[in-house]
């Protein structure tokens, strides 16, 4: 299968530190790959390189021609002084109809936003708003840095079968950034480890045994993995609760933002 | 009719009003304030070099602002500290432009018509040369309108949408200057950068899309011209800084009222 983005020997600056180096990656239609790593360990980064909105040291993305990408970031700061409803945010670049965009919003769990001010919305609101926009454009590639910062476990756990639903339906390839393991592996195709550099890299309960994965996230996540493998396998419309018994996982990595 | 310079003065404030709404708007989002100062300031240098070369004073306005305007946009994106650079290169650029007009003996004679605005002197000419400004810059912004947005709410978004965020920026700086050099004869170099602002901000608690605050602001800076001239005429006192006085009582007026209606919901 061709590569819809494929990337070699990444390497990026960041004033004069060196961020990413030697980053080899490709990615196909209809995979989800999910890039995990500590606080500062160049996800972000990774994702605006290969959106082409951050310059390379050296090495090379190449984008097959036309891709259309739909990128959601983690923030959108926006001036307090630019007054911006998400229905008009919905609209850039390219003007849609109010029916595509009520649309796009209820296919992102945002329906009925449109009239808000993007400034108004919460963390959650203006993720799935963000997502909403992405879709409209009939994105071949969704790119998500930390799609699911500011939903609770449950929320979290919805939304990525939401963005595998997606999947399934759209054909579309999913690559996102997440510090959320236990939730985000079990819907993986492939997991990346990223420091900097690739620390490993594989199908999840590969990469959750190796031994540079352990050494950086500890062992304990991977009690909290096996709990929610089930998830892999099952169909999507089931509403019972999950077992809640992650507490330990979560303590390993207290993150701010 | 154009025969009348109260009308003429008239024509070339509302022009300018037009060009300033959607810079100012732009500015404003992209917390740009001071790189219309800067612009503006630079303008000054340019007309003394203008008069030295005894060319036209528009042009020297123009490619100085356009200079400087490039320049600063290279520096500010190297992140050290956008603001601090932005107020350097503001201050400098104006101090710079006050010694070289010290070295051009036509200059010196009316500098305050170049710092504060001459609008009672304009000619048909000008009036051409403002409201021609005023069409390329409403042709270059409608044109570009989507992208800049987009560049304006998020760079990366526009990225991913493969719309190139340092292109827009040009374009907006082209605009800027345009303006600065149409606007230099109405309000004078030093508060060119006050119309571009004052009439959006007073727009700004009655606007909810980007387009809504845009037709408030431009509708404020005509207000703002005509109130203004009205004032200087009545009152004599300065047309610029009169009619930066009279947008700065809207926006006084609209904060209030946006105040106490919050103050009441």
């Amino acid at each position: 299968m061709s590569a819809l983005i494929e990337a070699s020997d990444l390497s990026v600056r960041l004033d004069g530190r060196i961020v990413l180096e030697d980053v080899d990656f490709t990615i196909a239609a209809h995979e989800i790959v999910t890039v995990v790593g500590p606080n500062g360990s160049g996800k972000s980064t990774f994702l605006r390189a290969l959106i082409g909105a951050q310059p390379l040291a050296s090495g090379s993305v190449r984008r097959a021609p036309g891709l259309r990408l739909g990128y959601v970031p983690q923030k959108l700061p926006l001036d307090p002084s630019l007054p911006l409803s998400v229905a008009r945010f919905l609209s850039l670049p390219r003007r849609v109809p109010a029916q595509a965009a009520a649309q796009a919003l209820a296919e992102a769990g945002a329906a009925g936003l449109e009239n808000r001010q993007l400034n108004d919305l919460s963390g959650g609101q203006l993720q799935r708003v963000l997502l909403a926009r992405a879709l409209l454009n009939e994105p071949q590639i969704l790119l998500l840095d930390e799609p699911t910062q500011g939903l609770d476990q449950p929320g979290s756990a919805a939304f990525y079968r939401q963005i595998e639903a997606l999947r399934d339906r759209t054909g579309c390839a999913v690559l996102m950034v997440s510090h959320e393991l236990h939730v985000v592996m079990s819907a993986s195709d492939r997991v990346i480890c990223l420091n900097g550099h690739v620390c490993c890299e594989g199908h999840p309960e590969v990469v959750a045994q190796a031994e540079a994965y352990r050494a950086l996230f500890g062992t304990g996540t991977q009690g909290a993995l096996a709990l929610y493998r089930h998830e892999h396998h099952h169909s999507h419309d089931h509403a019972h609760p999950h077992p809640h018994a992650h507490g330990d996982a979560d303590k390993e990595h207290a993150h701010a933002g | 009719m154009l025969d009348d310079f109260l009308t003429r003065a008239v024509l070339a404030a509302l022009g300018v009003a037009l060009a300033a709404a959607p810079l100012g708007c732009l500015m404003a989002w992209r917390r740009m304030a001071f790189f219309g100062d800067a612009t503006a300031h630079a303008a000054i240098l340019g007309v003394a070099l203008a008069l030295a070369l005894q060319g036209p004073v528009v042009l020297g306005a123009l490619a100085v602002a356009l200079v400087m305007g490039w320049a600063v946009a290279g520096l500010g994106g190297r992140g050290h500290g956008a603001d601090l650079i932005l107020a350097v290169a503001s201050h400098s650029a104006l101090a710079l432009g006050l010694v070289a007009v010290s070295f051009v003996p036509t200059a010196r004679l009316d500098l305050s018509s170049y710092l504060f605005g001459d609008i009672l002197a304009v000619s048909v000419g000008d009036l051409a040369v403002i409201w021609g400004g005023v069409a390329v810059i409403g042709a270059l912004v409608a044109w570009r309108w989507q992208a800049l947005l987009l560049s304006t709410v998020s760079p990366d978004l526009a990225r991913a949408s493969g719309i190139d965020p340092g292109r827009e920026g040009r374009i907006l700086t082209v605009a800027l200057a345009l303006v600065v050099a149409v606007a230099i004869k109405v309000v004078g170099a030093l508060l060119i950068g006050a119309l571009l602002v004052v009439p959006v901000a007073a727009a700004r608690p009655f606007a909810r899309t980007p387009e809504a605050m845009l037709a408030l602001g431009a509708l404020v800076g005509c207000l703002a011209a005509l109130g203004g001239l009205w004032g200087s005429w009545t009152l004599d006192t300065p047309a610029g800084p009169s009619i930066v006085v009279a947008a700065a009582l809207v926006f006084a007026l609209t904060r209030g009222a946006s105040a106490l209606r919050e103050s009441m919901a």
